[in-house]
């Protein structure tokens, strides 16, 4: 369901950020995605999302092919994806059930139904006392949380998570991740970016390690060798 | 659309004074417009009903023969130009003259006026090139002693309705361009300053016409304001004109909708190409 075949990346300044990546996520799975800074998670996960696009081969997100797709049809796959990042990007100046009914909003709900989803969201990610707080008035934590409810409103069938923990301590660290895990469980794929490879090493998920934009380590090795064709 | 108008709206609490620069900009440009517009609509229906006054009037040599009078008569009538011509013999010419001079009426004596074929022109006809025409034809035959018509004050009426109209449309062409800077300007920093919504707006899978749609009913609302902004100072400038000086038309109301209509398609048309310029900068 997110296939990379031959993937390359090339920037104008930079050059090659990624270096003929090949895998295949299946449904439902939990993949951490490692790698020093500058490796190529990142990039590979904006291919997911469709903010990057290949120079060469190709991907596909579900049934949607990358580079083909149309400019037009990426908002389309993007309601299908949830998107979470180190820094939070929630809005100050709303909120935090302002910033999940923000997300409601932008895909066109029915305004009748924005409020039972995003109490439902909130008790989901264990923060409906905090709905009437502004984000600022939150832990980092708990930020990362509302960020996570936001970007279920779709009910995604992956979620994308650059570093989620990066700014996190222990505890907050522990309480996201183990959220990330009830997500999982609860069916949703998760390919989580992360530098934290204790976390890795405590947990038995499938890792992908990236260096210098190649793919140099698959501990579900089966899937390094995926096809060209779909 | 909710959404778009609630966004918009913050758009304009964010930045109060960029907003209303905006505005202002907005309306000075139809207002050059406008003002100049209305100059134009009051010289012109003076000059219609100067024109449906206008009139060549041929004096003729005292003792014409009858024939050429007539025969003239004839090849006046022809032209396309020429509604009617009339021959007032010099009785005539006395009485008209002493009505039309009241209390003057005895300097005149019989036989001092002479005769003349008055010439009236047809309604399209009234402009100085057509009734210059006329008069080319009419000068130079031998029995005609003189042509008379106002032709300086129409030729001078006409070119200042053209001037009015020129410099207004010049000025709000320049007043446009100043708006389409000031607005541009002001959505680029709207869009700076939201592209934190932006970006997650995209990324929650907001099309790219759902990104656009707040800034284009922020420039529609910049528009219709700075349009009726405009619509009230030319009713005001109108209205102090027509107190202390002459009396003034105002637009009807359909081409004072238009006006309005105009600065909601500036305020719209802007906003659409200069936040789709700036969103393609924004990753």
């Amino acid at each position: 369901m997110i296939r990379f075949a031959n993937v390359y990346k090339e920037y104008p300044r930079t050059g090659l950020a990624l270096n003929d990546v090949s895998f295949l996520v299946n449904r439902g799975e939990f993949v951490f995605l490692t790698g020093p800074s500058g490796a190529g998670k990142s990039t590979i996960l904006k291919m997911i999302y469709m903010d990057e696009f290949p120079s060469r081969g190709a991907l596909w997100v579900g049934s949607t092919k990358s580079p083909d797709i149309k400019r037009s049809a990426i908002p389309q796959v993007r309601r299908k994806l949830g998107v979470v990042f180190q820094d939070f990007r929630l809005l100050e100046d709303r909120t935090i059930e302002q910033n999940v009914a923000f997300a409601l909003e932008v895909v066109d709900t029915p305004s009748d139904k924005i409020g039972t989803k995003v109490s439902r969201l909130l008790t989901r990610v264990g923060l409906a006392s905090k709905a009437t707080n502004y984000p600022r008035e939150l832990s980092g934590g708990e930020q990362q949380r509302v960020a996570i409810a936001r970007a279920l409103v779709n009910d995604p069938f992956v979620l994308i998570a650059d570093e989620p923990t990066g700014n996190l301590d222990d505890r907050a660290t522990r309480g996201v991740f183990q959220l990330l895990k009830d997500i999982n469980a609860s069916g949703t794929a998760v390919v989580m970016a992360t530098h934290n490879l204790e976390l890795v090493r405590r947990n038995e998920y499938r890792v992908l390690e990236v260096n210098r934009g190649q793919l140099v380590f698959d501990s579900g090795d089966a899937s390094v060798k995926v096809e060209a064709t779909p | 659309m909710r959404l778009a108008v609630r966004e918009a709206m913050l758009a304009f609490r964010r930045s109060p004074l960029l907003s209303a620069l905006s505005v202002t900009t907005i309306a000075f440009s139809l207002l050059a417009f406008g003002l100049f517009s209305l100059v134009a609509l009051n010289i012109r229906s003076a000059l219609r009903s100067v024109e449906e006054r206008v009139e060549v009037r041929a004096f003729l040599v005292d003792n014409t023969p009858v024939d050429s009078i007539a025969g003239l008569m004839e090849e006046l009538s022809k032209r396309p130009e020429v509604q009617r011509v009339e021959y007032i013999d010099a009785e005539q010419a006395l009485v008209r003259a002493r009505a039309e001079l009241g209390e003057f009426k005895d300097v005149f004596e019989a036989g001092f006026l002479p005769a003349s074929l008055d010439i009236r022109m047809r309604e399209g006809f009234r402009d100085p090139a057509a009734v210059q025409q006329v008069v080319e034809q009419v000068r130079l035959l031998p029995f005609v002693e003189e042509v008379r018509y106002g032709a300086d004050w129409i030729e001078k009426l006409h070119r200042i309705r053209n001037i009015a109209t020129a410099t207004g449309v010049v000025l709000g062409i320049a007043f446009a361009a100043v708006a389409i800077i000031i607005i541009s300007a002001s959505i680029r920093m709207t869009v700076l300053a939201r592209a934190r919504e932006i970006s997650i707006m995209r990324l929650v899978g907001a099309t790219d016409a759902f990104v656009r749609r707040p800034f284009l009913v922020d420039g529609f609302v910049k528009g219709v304001l700075g349009g009726l902004l405009a619509l009230l100072l030319t009713w005001l400038a109108r209205t102090v004109v027509s107190k202390s000086f002459l009396e003034v038309d105002f637009f009807p109301p359909s081409i004072a909708m238009l006006g309005v209509a105009a600065g909601a398609l500036l305020g719209t048309m802007v906003s659409s190409v200069s936040v789709r310029r700036h969103l393609s900068r924004l990753k």
